[in-house]
């Protein structure tokens, strides 16, 4: 039990007042930048790292992981109140969050969303804590082909789970891929798809996509409706903390597995976003009401929640072990590491004690911290709802034009936002579901990477995808998950006949 | 008399600094407004923590008194940077650190993009490149290794290395044609990627940056063979309990006359004035002289040559050349349009 006792001693390190405060300090903050669309937590850490260059290094994570916190607790805010993922983990918190808000729940998917992020959060951290050197080798085991099925399961998961037409799923998850494939391809180092346009060569940022899809067309929608937000009938009720605690432990067995899904997707490092799609996918398809997902469950919130913030949290260990990046801001957090004359590998955990264990302390409180501060502002957040649309619209269309305009401080992205937002308007219309696109967009390059560098290393070979065990065991895992509803659709009608 | 005679030279001095301090800002150029100091490139890789340096140490040492603010534009290899500072011209408000993607993206992605839309203001170092295998291969030299690759055959041992047609894979092309061997070169998206699947083993080889792949070099899980340089790194202090950087050989002696170093430079937009290059040239000299910025090359093992004014640009000028010589060689440009 020497984690214990390294473990006390982190908390001793952690556990002064001047670290307090940047805790507390660290979460407000951090939860301001997850509500911003585009400013994300990437964004946010980078801005205040050189604030934190005079402090201890242990401090200065410590504020730094507290930001970090924040934007995961912060990001599920605007996705569920307005239909806006704040953060790109939260997009699948909309799937339900945003109609349970419809129906005048919104205090309890806030709630609920929390608790779960907390939840994740903190199964991670124990993990971290007792199993960081078996875990942190279980990354390096991840060539090109392992990451390629870890994809593709992401993908399989979550196709045919959307109601409507197969064909409609398949077809924005398609369009979703052509607009991946736009920019730098990786593999030859040529432009793609840009038709000579400078400002496409960057390719279409996941954000801005999902900023117009989701906010800009929500409001185009609402608008023609009627103008009216449906929550308003929402009541300030301070007692919706408590109520909805008592429905969660109901959920048990969708927490374990998203927070399962999560640990692993962040050592992997697959990162959070795909954790949640992933998550939520495999909740619907195991959960007894799973065919009620998407209007309105709360279980539908816990699921990508718990996943996104495991996911986020574990994401820490391969960047402190390995000094691999799990997300966007482990990555300028690495860099702060850095310049605090830290060496992040293998012997960080062996020469930097006190930080390491500091940090991992400051994880536990700084969860702790968050989800006090989050919770207590959740029948204010729910408020919101009250406000008319008339005030609230433009005020939205400004935070989502300002998100845009932050990703990559261009104009051009703002316009691009507006058009994403009357394509999600004609998507909704049409009865297309818009999160294959995204999940397409988020995971394409990516997917389309990890494929290409297989068969450069097999010379074409597709056995690679069989080649070990581990490898061959998650790709056998995506196909069977792909075609479950053709396989249980014949098990029904063989039982039938033989009935 | 003694104690007069201080206190007058005191004061002279005194009145020296104060009149040379008001007579300074009257003709210096300083910024008044926000600086943007823009990285081609990702965050967290090379590029993108020497900025992050800069920034802190600028920050830390208060060494300029308008805001500066680090912001990555790395879409198209770092294309989104570049045309946005050669958009700003006469701005003086953005700053711009390359590394070898001011040459090798226009000439692979025919972006309309030349070196000379920009204004050269400072080198700050120039980076290594290692040749790395994993540790628990019985590969002790580079000799071994290129005599395993030609052993093996043509497109059987992987070299994996950041991004495609760009340092990694030129530096891959290079060692190709010394030896006669042929790899699969494998693209990744950043140099601590690389260094991860090296040690998982999922590549046979990289040349990664040393700062990319120290810590596995501590640790033991990577071993270096050669350094892609015509002299040994100067650093004797010992990284890892038996070698230092300067433990590390040369390519050429060990018989591949290979070498290559990584620009790690300032530049600002077009047509800005002599004034203005200045305030930023002596901004980046102090910046060199900190305590933080002399063990941060130590930790990289950066070769520390540091070039201003037409030595930098002529220096800029003749690794243009050498790239379109190296590009040309590996059929890596763009077709002409």
């Amino acid at each position: 039990m020497a984690e214990i006792s390294s473990l006390m001693h982190g908390f001793s390190v952690a556990l002064s007042a001047y670290n307090l405060m940047l805790m507390f300090i660290g979460v407000v903050l951090g939860v301001v930048i997850g509500v911003l669309p585009g400013l994300g937590g990437a964004n946010g850490v980078a801005i205040l790292l050189p604030l934190t260059f005079t402090m201890p290094p242990t401090s200065g994570i410590i504020m730094l992981s507290c930001i970090y916190w924040g934007a995961l607790f912060g990001g599920a805010i605007t996705s569920i109140l307005f239909n806006i993922p704040g953060e790109p983990w939260s997009v699948a918190t909309t799937f339900d969050g945003y109609p349970l808000a419809q129906k005048g729940r919104a205090g309890s998917a806030l709630t609920a969303a929390f608790t779960s992020s907390f939840i994740g959060a903190l199964i991670a951290v124990v993990m971290i804590t007792f199993l960081s050197p078996v875990v942190a080798s279980f990354a390096l085991e991840f060539g090109p082909p392992e990451f390629f099925s870890v994809y593709l399961l992401t993908f399989c998961a979550f196709v045919g789970m959307s109601k409507g037409a197969a064909f409609k799923t398949v077809a924005s998850m398609m369009a979703g891929f052509a607009l991946a494939a736009v920019g730098l391809d990786t593999v030859t180092g040529t432009l793609r798809l840009t038709f000579g346009h400078t400002e496409l060569l960057k390719g279409f940022d996941f954000l801005i996509a999902v900023i117009g899809l989701f906010g800009i067309g929500e409001i185009l929608q609402t608008m023609e409706e009627g103008l009216a937000f449906k929550g308003v009938q929402a009541k300030m009720n301070a007692k919706v903390v408590l109520e909805t605690w008592k429905e969660l432990p109901r959920y048990w067995a969708t927490s374990i597995r998203s927070a399962a899904v999560g640990c692993f997707m962040g050592i992997v490092p697959g990162g959070a976003t795909p954790a949640s799609f992933m998550s939520y996918g495999v909740a619907k398809r195991f959960s007894a009401t799973g065919d009620r997902f998407g209007t309105g469950e709360v279980e539908g919130v816990v699921a990508p929640e718990t996943a996104a913030h495991a996911a986020g949290t574990s994401a820490l260990l391969p960047m402190l072990t390995l000094g691999i990046p799990g997300s966007p801001t482990a990555a300028v957090l690495l860099g702060g590491l850095l310049i605090w004359g830290l060496q992040p590998g293998p012997l960080l955990f062996v020469e930097q004690k006190d930080f390491v264990w500091g940090l991992i302390a400051s994880m536990y409180l700084g969860n702790i911290a968050g989800l006090i501060v989050v919770l207590t502002c959740v029948p204010l957040f729910a408020a919101i709802l009250r406000i008319p649309f008339s005030i609230i619209a433009p005020v939205i269309l400004v935070i989502c034009a300002i998100g845009a305009f932050t990703v990559h401080n261009s104009m051009f992205d703002v316009w691009l936002m507006v058009i994403f937002g009357f394509i999600g308007y004609v998507f909704k219309k049409l009865d297309y579901p818009l999160a294959p696109l995204v999940l397409a967009l988020v995971l394409g390059d990516r997917a389309e990477d990890s494929f290409r560098q297989s068969m450069l290393m097999s010379q074409g070979d597709m056995r690679i995808l069989f080649a070990n065990p581990l490898v061959g065991s998650i790709t056998g895992l995506a196909l069977a998950l792909l075609l479950w509803p053709l396989l249980s659709a014949l098990w029904t009608a063989v039982r039938k006949s033989l009935a | 008399m003694k104690v007069s005679a201080i206190f007058k030279n005191g004061l002279t001095v005194a009145v020296v600094a104060t009149m040379a301090a008001i007579a300074v800002p009257a003709l210096a150029w300083e910024p008044t407004k926000t600086v943007e100091f823009i990285v081609p490139a990702g965050s967290g890789g090379g590029a993108d923590q020497m900025a992050r340096m800069i920034d802190g140490v600028v920050k830390k040492h208060n060494l300029m008194k308008a805001p500066l603010v680090v912001i990555n534009k790395s879409g198209g290899a770092g294309a989104e940077g570049f045309l946005d500072v050669k958009g700003a011209k006469g701005d003086p408000y953005k700053i711009i650190i390359t590394l070898s993607n001011l040459f090798t993206t226009p000439l692979a992605t025919g972006v309309p993009f030349n070196w000379k839309d920009l204004t050269p203001v400072s080198m700050m170092a120039l980076d290594q490149f290692v040749l790395w295998v994993n540790a628990e291969t019985p590969y002790k030299n580079a000799k071994d290794y290129i005599d395993a690759v030609k052993k093996a055959g043509p497109l059987k041992m992987k070299m994996g290395g950041t991004g495609s047609k760009q340092e990694d894979q030129i530096i891959t092309v290079g060692l190709e044609k010394q030896t006669g061997t042929k790899f699969i070169y494998i693209p990744f998206k950043g140099g601590g990627d690389v260094a991860v699947q090296l040690v998982g083993k999922h590549i046979d080889s990289s040349v990664n940056n040393p700062i990319e792949a120290v810590a596995q070099w501590r640790a033991g899980k990577l071993r270096p063979l050669c350094v892609f340089d015509d002299e040994r790194m100067p650093y004797k202090a010992k990284v890892t309990d038996t070698m230092s950087w300067n433990d590390i050989p040369t390519c050429k002696q060990s018989g591949v006359d290979m070498d290559y170093v990584m620009l790690r430079g300032i530049f600002m937009a077009g047509g800005v004035t002599e004034e203005q290059r200045n305030f930023y040239v002596d901004l980046l000299k102090k910046v060199r002289a900190t305590p933080e910025w002399k063990e941060f090359m130590e930790k990289g093992a950066f070769n520390q040559t540091a070039l201003i004014g037409d030595d930098y640009k002529n220096w800029v000028a003749k690794e243009e050349q050498r790239h379109i010589q190296l590009m040309k060689e590996a059929g890596f440009l763009a077709a002409a349009k």
